[in-house]
């Protein structure tokens, strides 16, 4: 089997669990992880397009997912949690990602690749103080909290029994939660499709041609800085989206969630661990980094309880050790998988 | 009128001055050779048609138009391609990928690709693999197929027998007199002997100035003059 098919293989099927995720996993906290997993692989996709398809080093991403997230959340919270006002607030999140964008591209991106993280960088900054400072609108550091349209509302019945109450299918309540799941995997799946039609078009192969060498594109007719320029109003369109989705999801929007640095450097691992430039590697990564984020504790917990007659064990496995062993194994999974997951797979394979 | 015309270049990186008034027209059709010992400005003559430097001074015309001001992509579109000494292809693509990236649409036209499979079978064969898994003269057929792919008014291509094998010199030679049936080439080349074979046309340069043009024939046949301008350096004289 082809190493590419192996990777895609991995990858449906991390999509399909994600299909029947209430169905499998019917805890609260389960379902969040699957929504989380959903909307980051967008992000760790969109962002694969800039650092690993284009070369292309920015540190804006969580920004644009923020706009987005912002959007949705000021508009629900100072206008009305209709759907309509739902997507304007969505649009004028993605209409602010793309005007931002097309600035920073046209400005920033003649320059060396080192300038213009720099520069994404000082602008991500400009807007995390942006949003803590214009708390009437932002809530500042404390974010806002909102209603979504009823749809999503747990209380709202999707499907309902002889008897009026809501209707369970495999031991699920057909209610509004249900209903802003699917809103979630659903727009989450159909953007990382878009993602991946971008990806396998003629203008995939130009953005590869780019990262590999702007002098030969240039030569054979490619507008390198239009090229970059559009792919990261591509990337910030996307992250926009997600934001938007995101913020529906949770009912809250603050800082923490959308625009933090923490949130890009995982991002970044995301795309490393998954492999750069392969836009599959998004969802293998994102599912193993989310997963860790949330399960691991529990884990070393498990860990340190079987090893607890065992000297100085239980102590390395404690829970509260968690960050040091997420450290550890991102470090052998570097060693181990260079290229990233996918990236790793696909090489060995071709090399075979 | 010529296809293209070169008025007065100057070229200068950094602080040297590399090119200094350049002139020589390429008439349409055929294949028109540049000459020239190593380090005499022939790369760089090529480079500055495509944009490659500084805007250069003087004036490039081509069919009628001065595109010495244009970006490198504008003068691409113009019909202009380019054939880099170091093949220009992109190694961690994919032959077909490599191809792509030189048409306009993102699709083949079907009867140019049968014409590039006759000219070049290799690519044929290697069409899915990484371009830096190819041999040198099978990146070299790329770099030219990747020229002749879409219709083009001319062809710049530097030095494309460089290190080649005689067999894949010879297959690259009748590939350059079927291609020049229909399209322009401006060649850069090293090779007399190569050269001499397909030139209708010439210009020697030296020094980074034209110090000679005329019919390839009449030079061919003119040895004083071949010794006197390139000084037996060049292969196969």
């Amino acid at each position: 089997m082809k190493g590419n098919t192996t990777v895609k293989l991995i990858a449906f099927a991390i999509w399909a669990l994600l299909l029947f995720a209430p169905f499998f996993f019917q805890e609260v906290r389960q379902v969040e992880v699957a929504a989380r997993i959903a909307v980051f692989i967008v992000l760790v996709a969109s962002y694969d397009l800039l650092i690993g398809y284009t070369g292309i080093v920015s540190f804006a991403h969580t920004m644009f997912f923020g706009f987005g997230a912002y959007g949705v959340a000021i508009a629900m919270k100072q206008l009305d949690n209709t759907w309509g006002y739902w997507i304007v607030g969505a649009l004028a999140g993605v209409l602010v990602a793309i005007v931002i964008a097309i600035l920073i591209g046209l400005l920033s991106l003649r320059v060396k690749a080192i300038f213009f993280a720099m520069i994404t960088l000082a602008t991500a900054t400009v807007a995390l103080v942006l949003a803590s400072q214009l708390s009437t609108f932002t809530g500042g550091e404390d974010g806002i909290t909102y209603s979504v349209p009823d749809v999503f509302k747990p209380a709202t019945k999707l499907l309902t029994d002889d008897e009026g109450k809501v209707l369970k299918i495999a031991g699920v309540r057909m209610n509004g939660k249900i209903a802003a799941y699917y809103f979630v995997f659903a727009s989450c799946a159909l953007m990382f499709w878009v993602l991946l039609r971008i990806v396998g078009s003629p203008l995939g192969t130009v953005l590869k041609a780019i990262r590999e060498n702007e002098a030969r594109a240039e030569g054979i007719g490619y507008r390198v800085v239009a090229y970059r320029t559009a792919v990261f109003v591509i990337a910030a369109i996307a992250a926009a989206l997600a934001g938007a989705i995101y913020a529906t999801w949770l009912k809250y929007t603050g800082p923490e969630t959308t625009l933090s640095f923490a949130i890009m450097i995982d991002i970044l691992l995301m795309v490393v661990i998954g492999g750069m430039g392969t836009i599959w590697g998004a969802v293998i990564g994102a599912t193993l980094m989310v997963l860790a984020q949330y399960y691991l504790r529990d884990l070393m917990e498990v860990a340190a309880d079987a090893t607890a007659s065992i000297p100085l064990l239980p102590e390395l496995l404690s829970p509260d050790r968690w960050l040091l062993w997420l450290g550890i194994i991102f470090i052998l999974l570097v060693y181990f998988f260079p290229a990233g997951i996918a990236g790793t797979i696909i090489q060995r394979r071709a090399a075979k | 009128m010529s296809l293209l015309s070169i008025k007065n270049m100057d070229v200068s990186i950094g602080q040297y001055s590399v090119l200094h008034g350049v002139t020589f027209d390429v008439p349409e059709g055929g294949v028109f050779v540049l000459l020239g010992r190593n380090g005499a400005g022939k790369t760089t003559t090529l480079r500055s048609i495509m944009g490659l430097w500084d805007r250069p001074a003087g004036s490039v015309t081509f069919r009628g138009e001065d595109i010495s001001s244009l970006h490198t992509s504008d003068i691409a579109r113009r019909g202009i391609a380019f054939v880099p000494e170091n093949m220009g292809i992109f190694g961690g693509l994919t032959v077909a990928e490599n191809m792509v990236l030189a048409t306009a649409s993102g699709k083949f036209d079907d009867t140019r690709l049968k014409r590039v499979y006759e000219l070049f079978p290799a690519l044929e064969q290697f069409w899915d693999k990484q371009a830096w898994s190819l041999s040198g003269g099978q990146k070299q057929m790329l770099a030219v197929a990747r020229a002749i792919i879409e219709p083009r008014d001319l062809i710049l291509i530097d030095e494309p027998t460089k290190g080649l094998a005689p067999s894949i010199i010879s297959a690259m030679g009748e590939a350059f007199r079927e291609i020049s049936e229909t399209t322009t080439i401006l060649l850069v080349e090293q090779n007399f002997a190569f050269a001499k074979s397909l030139g209708r046309d010439m210009a020697v340069i030296d020094d980074g100035q034209v110090v000679h043009t005329g019919a390839m024939a009449d030079f061919a046949a003119d040895t004083a003059l071949q010794d006197r301008l390139l000084s037996l350096s060049m292969e196969g004289a």
